[in-house]
């Protein structure tokens, strides 16, 4: 485990200011996480020692918080910078098997904003997996327009399951019916499927979470965490290998927990602020326009080889 | 579903309003249009229209007290999406983008506890009295 890592969350809420550069140091660089019977461990890496490792079974790559529409101060071009990062992905010397998207494909759920969304995402030219964020949702249905566009073979709002090299991944939505601390919410029928979907499975199986929100407490005051994730992880507790990759926070932040670990990824529209920063919203934050390319990125996901652990390379547009 | 009603409902006020603009255009013809639009302006301001502005995640003011048949229109000031959902589902507006608005005519006294529907720790609250 990552016992010589500081945890940035260990003493209460607030992220210290020690916790926080250690995060965002390793945010900035690239981070190989390696997962082996449970256990994980990191080691900072160059980018390049990652991309020349070969290619394994499993082999994918994350985008999220696309916010197809968004064209404020924080980005006036965020389609641009989307397609930077659909380039990246498609420039990976090991070509991922598909790509998850993990919500807030659009701003504002618009139809023409998902046309275009698709139209961007089509690019990769390999299949794309999706779960709904709360901007994907704000149709008048609800999120029936996010439904009658992506949720064909899924259950409830749009949960489903698949398995992929020896991988079983859990889409999760957690962005309906959202708590009035502004958190996630799963709710009794998810969580119950979660514990039958899984039941099957034999403890060595190793177990990809995807979902919008966090599943941890990345910030409660700014409702960044999913309030019912507890009883979903409880299903979860006796594999050996879990992980959990999510959006939301514009931003990377990655927590143990046992068995599970936890990434949060970068947007390839906007930045959002660290947890708590002065002043600042949990809303689209402004940097420098030379720093935006530097906040904004992709992730790729692989088994570096045989013995089955996995490589998990965030990656920014700089 | 009660929320598309009431939506509805809160959408009958524009409408309404244009097309009796517009019916009034057409029998009255182009001279006629200054004394629609004075006949405009006296109507609305018979009928007392507050602001609520959405700033910085917050709505201000966050607490209104109002006179039945007051209209409040808010108004989205920030960069991120928001929307206004009362807390008892009898009304909600689409999410509104930055420099959007969302008005509703509170006819009847009671108080209305709202919250934003993309970031629920937003609240707010109209209290409607004569």
């Amino acid at each position: 485990m990552t016992s010589s890592r500081d945890d940035p969350f260990s003493t209460d809420r607030t992220i210290g200011r020690r916790g926080l550069m250690k995060c965002m140091a390793w945010a900035g660089t690239g981070v190989l996480w390696t997962m082996s019977g449970g256990v994980a461990s990191s080691v900072l890496i160059g980018e390049a020692t990652a991309a020349t490792r070969s290619a394994g079974a499993l082999n994918f790559a994350q985008i999220s918080d696309t916010h197809v529409g968004f064209d404020k101060a924080a980005n006036p071009d965020a389609i641009a910078t989307t397609r930077e990062a659909i380039a990246r992905i498609r420039a990976l010397p090991t070509a991922p098997s598909f790509v998850i998207h993990t919500g807030d494909i659009t701003h504002l759920s618009k139809d023409a904003q998902f046309d275009t969304a698709d139209q961007m995402l089509g690019e990769l030219g390999v299949p794309v997996f999706h779960v709904p964020g709360e901007h994907d949702t704000l149709d008048e249905g609800n999120g029936k327009a996010y439904l009658a566009r992506y949720g064909q073979g899924t259950k409830g709002t749009g949960w489903y399951s698949f398995d992929y090299g020896g991988v079983h991944f859990i889409a999760l939505v957690n962005v309906v019916n959202l708590r009035p601390s502004g958190a996630g919410f799963l709710g009794e029928e998810q969580i119950a499927w979660i514990g039958d979907d899984v039941a099957h499975l034999s403890a060595s199986t190793p177990i990809m979470v995807m979902a919008h929100m966090p599943l941890f407490d990345a910030y409660e005051p700014w409702g960044w965490g999913t309030a019912d994730a507890l009883p979903a992880l409880a299903h979860l507790r006796r594999f050996g290998s879990v992980t959990v990759l999510n959006g939301h926070i514009h931003q990377v932040i990655e927590k143990v927990e046992g068995n599970i670990t936890f990434h949060t990824a970068r947007s390839t529209a906007f930045p959002q602020a660290a947890p708590g920063t002065p002043g600042a919203s949990p809303g689209p934050f402004k940097v420098p326009a030379d720093q935006l390319r530097g906040v904004l990125g992709v992730r790729q996901v692989r088994r570096v080889h045989g013995r089955g652990p996995l490589a998990i390379v965030d990656s920014t547009l700089a | 579903m009660s929320n598309r009603k009431h939506h509805r409902h809160f959408r009958l006020v524009p409408r309404g309003a244009s097309a009796l603009f517009l019916a009034l255009t057409l029998l009255v013809g182009g001279t006629g249009m200054v004394g629609v639009v004075a006949g405009g302006v006296h109507a609305a301001a018979a009928a007392r229209v507050v602001t609520v502005k959405i700033a910085n995640f917050d709505f201000a003011p966050r607490a209104l007290v109002v006179a039945p048949g007051t209209t409040v229109t808010w108004i989205n000031d920030d960069d991120d999406a928001h929307s206004i959902v009362a807390d008892s589902h009898s009304f909600h507006s689409q999410a509104l983008d930055t420099d959007e608005k969302f008005s509703f005519t509170f006819s009847t006294s009671g108080e209305y506890g709202y919250h934003c529907g993309l970031h629920p720790r937003m609240t707010g609250k109209v209290i409607v009295k004569a």
